[in-house]
């Protein structure tokens, strides 16, 4: 059986002849990268285009329609030393992109048109006394034709989700803004036609302009951040072997698999979709799906699913489900109940508003109100009402946040912790437990072996040339282990038993100690501890025996000390044996632990602790996590968590360390304490100009100055959050 | 003061060229990449040879 790659579904038609693919590529960081990779590519004859994107590390090719393979870019980036993969924008990562492209346009619009009014302003603010008032009418006019449809166009954002808020009956900050800007703009117009003295076109526009600046910021680092989990999505290389004939299998990616085709899944390899076993014996792993950490056996019928490891045998595959559909019908009830509950989280920002709007509302009216009470005329009274709210307008209450979350976000992403969803780093501030999962999440997701000190250096690297002709992952640990990287020749591999070949002679076998005839070295010791697999290994007369497992992560004891040094409790959900889950939690020192729980069970537990006021942060890797992890107040996933565990944690970190763990905690509250502090900046800088202009004393400069000076002022404050001795250009 | 008639429209159409000139340079993608752009400015520009033994390592 020969498998072939097929990289169909990703290539793109452009027409004229030309086809475009783009490619997720590890590795690139720099410009000599860069340089590097479109030389090469563009060296193969028939390519076009060949452009790094050094932002969201990926490469876009064009070619000639013809005798080219798109495998062969692959093949050529690898001579070149990068790992590169075919890779297909999904569909939130293009909506985010058009959004940040068209919040970058409205920015545009909204700069060129402050410039320009400003430009107007700036004469009728210095020229008072020269100035005709037909040539201050003039400029007025001149302000309203850029000013309005400029308004029109860049306050999109604000007064779409404006009026998403008011339909649903909920207040959001851009209720004050559109108020405010939609206020200035018409009073505006109204003076300019009455030959008033004061118009505010600069201050609506500019006011636009800075809150578009910091939208876009904060969008553009979203955008980042998804590109990255795309990428990495993508080379985790989500692909089955799909039967294209009798005996002809080709390596497609997950997309292209339909429910009723028929897939192989050869020993070592996880399995990408939910089927049924339609041939073939094996042992699986199924710890992704359930934590249970001890292998099951498989067979004719048995119901598999995607994230499970085959261990022994080579089963075929009947799909049920693939790609998105893939998921345990439970888990998806769970799942959405859990969903639902979290949607009922009031973003800071909001919860800001609710208070704030109302306050200045009835700030304005009493202004309003005051005014007609001592006597002033109608004009005047609404005139001094507006004027309450433009400088109230919640410039600085609108970057507060957003500007907070841009840089805590970069400085995140440097820590390696991704951001899934925008209100995580508020949610992430307050929590004072983490629940983990032990499987995956605790330990590191892939074997180690745990004795390889006590082991002759010259064994441990034949075992391990010995063990690269394996893919189980027992054999894999070893090899790993050894750092072998060349393989024995004419290795045979025994099914669910181990390997045998030749060296200089004498015989050689990796393998169950019954196999390697090594049952006498297997003592009491090893045997008790439950999650040790055995490995023996022989040659000629010599055995040796090696204890693989999965390993706690590094830095796992130290993380959870530091949590509880934090003030925050530390609790372990598993759904892996009690014996299993008991040892990892004595040598980590907690107390609390649960063995043998069921996705139900966890999503109950979150309940119990919600009831009795706790904020707890989940972090799992596992599809019977998938639940708990939404319904937990916030959570985390490593990134070899399932798809589905990645997509509904808030947070998902990179690396074999618990350690961003700890430090998206330190981080988020640093960044929360500077929100608040930005909210109350921007709340105490209003409290001092609303007197003013309660007064009356309004005018176009002042209004100008107070917006300019409160945003200024919180942007600084939000450039904290960045932590301290990190470099400026790093991100 | 009849200059204004020759300066404003002249001073709004160059506005309005900037404009025009930014929402071309998004609609192109200049946008799309801001890191690479900032590399490709100071990135040696000879295709054709492979190798330079005085470059820098950036990692």
């Amino acid at each position: 059986m020969q498998a072939t790659r097929d990289f169909s579904h990703y290539v793109r038609d452009l027409g004229a002849g030309l086809l475009h693919i783009d490619l997720a590529v590890e590795g690139v960081s720099c410009a000599g990268c860069m340089a590097k990779i479109e030389r090469g590519l563009s060296s193969i004859p028939e390519v076009t285009l060949a452009r790094v994107n050094l932002t969201d590390r990926r490469v876009a090719l064009e070619w000639k329609q013809g005798a080219l393979d798109p495998t062969r870019f692959v093949d050529r980036l690898a001579e070149l030393g990068y790992k590169a993969y075919p890779f297909e924008r999904v569909g939130a990562e293009t909506i985010e992109a058009e959004h940040s492209r068209f919040l970058l346009r409205c920015l545009g619009v909204a700069a060129f048109a402050t410039m320009n009014v400003m430009m107007l302003s700036v004469p009728v603010w210095s020229g008072g006394v020269d100035m005709l008032p037909a040539q201050r009418d003039f400029f007025h006019w001149l302000s309203a034709l850029i000013a309005l449809p400029a308004a029109a166009y860049a306050g999109q954002p604000f007064f779409r989700s404006a009026l998403r808020a008011v339909r649903s009956g909920n207040l959001n900050m851009d209720v004050p803004i559109s108020i405010g800007v939609i206020l200035a703009l018409g009073m505006s117009v109204v003076e300019t036609v009455g030959h008033a003295d004061h118009a505010y076109f600069d201050a609506a526009i500019m006011l636009l302009t800075f809150l578009l600046g910091g939208r876009t910021l904060d969008q553009r680092m979203r955008l980042k951040t998804r590109a990255v989990a795309g990428n990495l999505a993508a080379l985790k290389a989500e692909t089955a072997a799909k039967f294209v004939g009798a005996d002809e299998i080709s390596e497609v990616p997950v997309a292209a698999i339909r429910p009723g085709d028929l897939v192989l899944l050869r020993p070592g390899e996880r399995c990408a979709v939910d089927g049924t076993v339609v041939e073939g014996r094996s042992e699986i792993d199924q710890s992704l799906i359930t934590g249970e950490t001890l292998y099951a056996p498989a067979g004719q019928g048995t119901a598999v699913y995607a994230g499970t490891l085959n261990i022994s045998g080579t089963l075929r595959i009947r799909v049920s489900a693939a790609a998105e559909g893939t998921l345990l019908a439970d888990i998806g009830r769970l799942l959405d109940n859990a969903v639902q509950a979290r949607s009922r989280y009031v973003r800071l920002a909001d919860r800001a508003s609710r208070l704030y709007a109302p306050a200045v509302h009835a700030t304005a009216l009493v202004t309003l109100l005051g005014w007609l009470l001592i006597g002033a005329g109608w004009h005047d009274a609404i005139v001094t009402a507006i004027a309450v709210l433009i400088i109230t307008c919640p410039c600085a209450l609108g970057l507060a946040i957003p500007a907070v979350q841009t840089v805590a976000a970069g400085a995140l992403f440097k820590a390696g912790v991704l951001l899934n969803s925008g209100d995580a780093i508020e949610r992430l501030a307050g929590v004072d437990r983490v629940i983990f999962d032990k499987t995956g999440t605790l330990t590191l997701p892939e074997l180690d072996v745990v004795n390889s000190a006590g082991i002759p250096r010259e064994v441990l690297e034949l075992a391990g040339r010995l063990a690269l002709a394996s893919h189980h992952p027992v054999a894999a640990a070893v090899a790993r282990a050894s750092a072998a990287t060349s393989p024995l020749k004419g290795i045979v591999e025994v099914p669910g038993q181990g390997v045998h070949g030749f060296v200089d002679g004498v015989e050689v076998r990796l393998g169950k100690p019954s196999f390697c005839d090594a049952k006498h070295l297997v003592d009491g010791d090893s045997v008790r501890d439950p999650e040790v697999s055995l490995v023996a290994f022989s040659r000629g007369d010599a055995r040796h025996l090696f204890a693989v497992r999965q390993c706690l992560r590094p830095d796992a004891k130290a993380v959870i000390a530091a949590l509880r040094q934090r003030g925050v409790a530390v609790e372990i959900l598993s759904g892996d044996r009690e014996a299993a889950v008991g040892a990892a939690a004595q040598s980590l020192g907690i107390s609390e632990w649960s063995a043998g729980v069921t996705p139900a069970d966890k999503v109950a537990r979150l309940e119990e602790l919600k009831q009795g006021g706790s904020r707890v942060l989940m972090v799992g890797d596992g599809l019977n996590d998938a639940p708990s992890l939404a319904a937990a107040y916030v959570s985390m996933s490593p990134v070899s968590a399932t798809h589905l565990s990645q997509t509904t944690a808030d947070l998902v970190f990179l690396g074999p360390e618990l350690k961003p763990v700890l430090t998206a905690i330190a981080l988020s509250r640093k960044a929360h304490r500077l929100m608040q502090q930005n909210l109350w900046l921007a709340v105490v800088y209003n409290l001092l100009a609303v007197p003013i202009a309660i007064a009356g004393l309004v005018t176009p400069l002042i209004a100008a100055a107070a917006m300019s000076g409160s945003s200024l002022l919180v942007m600084l404050n939000a450039l904290r959050a960045h932590p301290r001795g990190m470099s400026w250009k790093s991100w | 003061m009849e200059i204004l008639v020759i300066l404003v429209p002249l001073a709004l159409g160059l506005g309005l060229v900037g404009l025009l000139a930014f929402l071309w340079s998004l609609r192109s993608g200049q946008y799309d990449d801001l890191e690479g752009a900032a590399w490709r400015a100071i990135a040696d520009d000879e295709p054709g040879e492979e190798q330079r033994p005085a470059r820098p390592q950036r990692t």
